[in-house]
This record gives C-alpha cells, structure tokens and sequence, in this order.
C-alpha cells in the first residue's frame, strides 16, 4: 500500500473515531476506555510480524518479549471489560424459581 | 504458512477493523456494551489468526509459547482483580501495550536497513510515545495502588526540565528519523521513559484517570505508527480508532471534573494546584451515633446516598443496597447521587455499584440528582468527600477548583459516614463538614452501615 493510501485511511479512521464515541454516558466511561485500551493491544499482530522476521537471537529475544506484553494488553483488557460489563447486566434470575 | 493470498488477507483485516469499529460503537451504550466487548475481541482473534495464515514466520513455537504465556499472566489478573482496584490493572494494561508497541520500532530499527524517511519518522514517534506511555502508566500504577504518595510531587526544578526533556527527546526523535541509527533509538527509548516519569509525577492523585485517558489514546496512536511502519492496514485502523476515541474520552472526562487537560498535565508545574494539606484538622465537628443516624433516616421523606470510593474500599455496598431497601420499604423515596468520578475513574462508581445488584435506575447522574436535593431531607455521603466538597467552587487555589460537585448543602441534614478527619484524595479539607447542618458519623463505612441498618430495622 502507498504511503498515499495509508494516509486516506488513517484519516477516515480518525473521524470515525470521534464519530463512534462523541455521545458516552459517563456511566459507561470506565468500561469504554478499558475496551478501547484492549483494542489497542492487537500491537500483538505486529509483534508477531517483527519476531516472526528477526533473525539474530537478539532480535527474536525483544521480539518474544513484545509479544508477551502485547498479549497481555489484548487479552486482559477484553477480560476486564468482560468482567465489568457482566455487572451491568444487573440482577439474573437466581435458578429457575417461580414460574 | 502462506496459505492465504494477499487479498484475502486484506479482507480478513477489514473484517477484525470493522469488530473493532463495532466494539466501540457498542461500548458506548449500556445494552449493547457486552456484546460489543465480545466482538472486539471476535476481532482480535480474526486478525491474529490471519497472521499466522498469511506470511512465513520463523521461530512460530516460541511466538505461540509467548502468547501462552502472556494470556496465563493477564486472565488470572483480569479475573482476580478487585472492582475497586479495576483503574490500575487498566493502566497497567495499557502501559504494557505502549512497550510492546515501543518494542516493535526498534525492532523495526534494527531488522530493516530500508526504512523511507517516513517510515524513521513514524518508526521514532512509536519508540518515543511508546515509552512515555509504558512509564507514565507505571507512575499512574504507583499512585493508584498507593505505593507513592498519591500527591502531586513536584521535584525542584521540574517545569525546566521538563521542557529540556522534551526538547532532547524531539532532537533525539530526529536524528533518529535522519539517521536510522539502532543505538540512538536505544537511547531515544530511555529518553522516552524518562519523560513519561517526569510527566505523570507532578499529577495529583484525583487527576489520575485522566492522564490513564490520555495515555491511553497516545498508546493507540503509537500503534497506528506501528501499522504505517509495517504497511498493515488493520494496526493502523485499530491504532487510530483508539487514538481519536481515546482523545475524545479523556476530554469528556476532564470536562465532567471541570479541568483542562493542559491544567491537569501541567497545573502543579505553574505552582497553584498544589494547595492542598494533609494536615488533620482540630476544629470542632457534630458527631453523631448510628441510632441518631437511623432516626433522621426513618423520618425523612426523601433520601439522597453519595457513594464514594471509601464505600467501595470497605466493601459495604451491599450492606448500603440493603439499608437503602428497607427505607424504600417504608415508603421512603431514595435515589443515589453519583457523581461522574465518583470513585477512582469516571464511571467506576456505577461498576462498583451495578457488583452489588443496586438497580440501575436508581443511579442517577450530578444533573439530574442537583435539582433534587433541595428537596431532600437527608442526604447520607458514604466514603466520599472531593465529590461534595464546596471549595471546588468557592477556593481558586484549590486542587479541585473547578470540578462539578453534587450540591449535598441544599439539603435539610448531611450525614457523612467517613473512617477519619483526614481529607479526601485530592488533599483538601471539606467545609461542609463543620456545617451546622451536617453530622458526622465515624468508623469503617461497612460498620457504620450495619449499625445504621440494625438501629433502623429496630425502630
């Protein structure tokens, strides 16, 4: 891709960005930077590009190390926010009680 | 494996871009906000198995060693964690992201002599606001988990070396950017850490979030330079959306406490925001019992509950969901007052509160609960005090001057249940407290509640 065309779509990325969260209740602030902070963790694919194509030991050293940090920013976001918004759900009903 | 042709490539991350443009589309409204959670990460994994399928890796075991690893690290920390100690584990995350993506730059650096103008141009932006990020979000860790003083620390001489830092770090960024010289972008990573420590230093404890906010939109952008450097569409997608959301949320935020984000970065620094004591004052305050408490309580025709993170630390909000059912019981009308960043992070009081089964409608947020209270007979702030605190409005040189506070003085009678006089996590004494109108009951929220439910049920 050119480095033209990279630009017309970070652009457009940027608007849609501002778009999707211009109206967020306050109550949903916490959990909606958390999910956007997992979001951000699929530097993970790009870790793995990089250590998949290191050659020294060094580089696969560092490369290794990106993957496990990245791997925990993705993975543990999406599960706290799981967890969080679990809450929100509110009362379940407890077994199947009355009828 | 390169079992994937480039174009199906190119649609499978369009795919996992649009999960993502979906989860937080979905994260903005509280029906749809699990399932948009879910899809998001449906994204992540789309996109991280189209990796694997769409070019030769070498050393694939220990990648997928290193994912096992980091995923054994991050779920038993993503489940275990306390509600309360939710805005932490989120810096830390986010900080961890900021490495990596710092990591893959000067991998970029080292692998890959070819690198165009502006791809070092990008390439040195990532190492730098990369390493901002990881070190200001472990600083923000400190402060959170209380391992430092949650005070803004202001070191002599903090302002002007701040701006030489960051003048270095911008010099540095460009001879990298020149020069695609491996070990400058070595020490450019540790200019960057530097600067991230001595951003978030002078930070007061309350403005925390704000800057977790911020950090975490630059993260985002760092990744978006990270899919530039690497020609993926998906990384820049992603990165960018963060980015720009990320930028949008930590203004809504600072708005919601009534500060500039520019106030809050470098307020400490112009000297001014640090007015605050911890002194513990001796004047003279009306102390109450918890049968006094349940008395007012069981006559008032209107309740308003202030929660605040004390409530949440001393574990009580149950207890509280349970006082506050026995008073509707009696026909008493109670509403909770939450303000935006009740707690430790905006919206965190309403994670805190929905744990404990408290029914979503009665949370009502500081617009509409304000034009309530002068109606109101009691109004019983648990563990909070920044959030009802007057000086945010009537003290200039205050830390919180500025911030929206719940207007609690207009009603008939204030309770506070607090553990001690020490002031709140901005560092400010409270007026309201030596109010006539105000009563104070002491001990540990969960205590004072169950005594105040016992009393109340007796009567």
């Amino acid at each position: 891709m050119s480095d033209v065309s990279l630009l017309v779509v970070f652009v457009l990325a940027v608007f849609v960005g501002f778009e999707v969260v211009s109206k967020v209740s306050t109550t949903l602030h916490t959990p909606l930077m958390s999910g956007a902070n997992a979001i951000h963790g699929i530097v993970l694919v790009g870790a793995v590009l990089v250590t998949g194509h290191a050659d020294s030991p060094v580089g696969i050293g560092v490369g290794l190390l990106a993957v496990v940090l990245a791997t925990v920013n993705l993975v543990g976001g999406f599960v706290v926010t799981d967890r969080m918004l679990e809450m929100f759900q509110g009362r379940r009903p407890q077994g199947g009680g009355q009828r | 494996m390169n079992t994937l042709s480039q174009d199906t490539v190119e649609i499978l991350y369009l795919a996992a871009a649009v999960c993502f443009i979906l989860a937080l589309k979905g994260l903005s409204s509280p029906r749809s906000a699990r399932r948009g959670n879910l899809i998001g990460a449906a994204g992540a994994l789309l996109a991280l198995g189209t990796t694997f399928l769409s070019t030769d890796l070498d050393s694939i075991v220990p990648i997928l060693l290193a994912i096992a690893l980091g995923s054994a690290i991050a779920v038993p920390a993503a489940r275990r964690v306390q509600m309360t100690q939710m805005p932490q584990l989120v810096a830390l995350f986010n900080g961890v992201g900021g490495g990596a993506a710092a990591l893959v730059a000067i991998l970029e650096l080292s692998e890959n002599s070819s690198q165009s103008a502006g791809d070092l141009a990008a390439t040195s932006f990532t190492v730098l606001v990369g390493a901002v990020s990881f070190a200001g979000s472990a600083v923000t860790f400190a402060k959170l988990q209380e391992l430092m003083t949650t005070r803004p620390v202001v070191l002599p001489g903090a302002a002007p070396a701040l701006v030489v830092g960051m003048a270095v770090c911008l010099g540095l960024s460009v001879v990298v950017t020149l020069t695609g010289n491996l070990w400058m972008g070595g020490v450019l990573l540790a200019g960057g850490l530097l600067l991230g420590v001595m951003f978030v230093l002078p930070v007061g404890g309350a403005d925390v979030p704000i800057v977790i906010s911020l950090l975490n939109a630059f993260t985002g952008l760092t990744v978006a330079a990270s899919g530039f450097v690497l020609r993926n569409t998906l990384l820049l997608v992603a990165g960018t959306l963060v980015g720009a959301s990320g930028t949008i949320l930590t203004r809504l935020m600072a708005a919601a406490m009534g500060r500039s984000v520019l106030g809050v970065l470098f307020g400490a620094l112009r000297g001014g925001s640090t007015a605050g004591s911890t002194a513990v004052s001796n004047r003279p305050v009306k102390s109450v019992g918890p049968d006094d408490v349940a008395i007012l309580l069981n006559y008032a025709r209107k309740v308003v509950v202030v929660p605040g993170y004390g409530l949440a630390v001393a574990q009580a909000q149950h207890t509280l969901r349970e006082l506050a059912e026995v008073l509707q019981g009696r026909g008493i009308e109670v509403l909770y007052g939450i303000h935006p960043v009740a707690g430790r992070m905006p919206g965190h009081m309403n994670v805190l509160l929905a744990e404990a089964n408290v029914p979503y409608t009665a949370l009502k947020e500081m617009d509409e609960v304000n034009p309530e209270f002068k109606t109101t007979d009691v109004v019983l702030v648990v563990g909070a005090n920044d959030v009802v605190n007057p000086a945010a409005k009537t003290s200039p040189g205050a830390p919180i001057y500025g911030m929206p506070i719940l207007e609690v003085s207009q009603a008939q009678q204030v309770i506070f249940l607090k553990r001690s006089m020490r002031p709140g996590f901005a560092g400010i004494e409270n007026e309201l407290l030596f109010e006539p109108t105000t009563s104070l009951l002491f001990g540990d929220a969960k205590d004072s509640l169950t005594k105040v439910l016992g009393a109340v049920k007796a009567l």
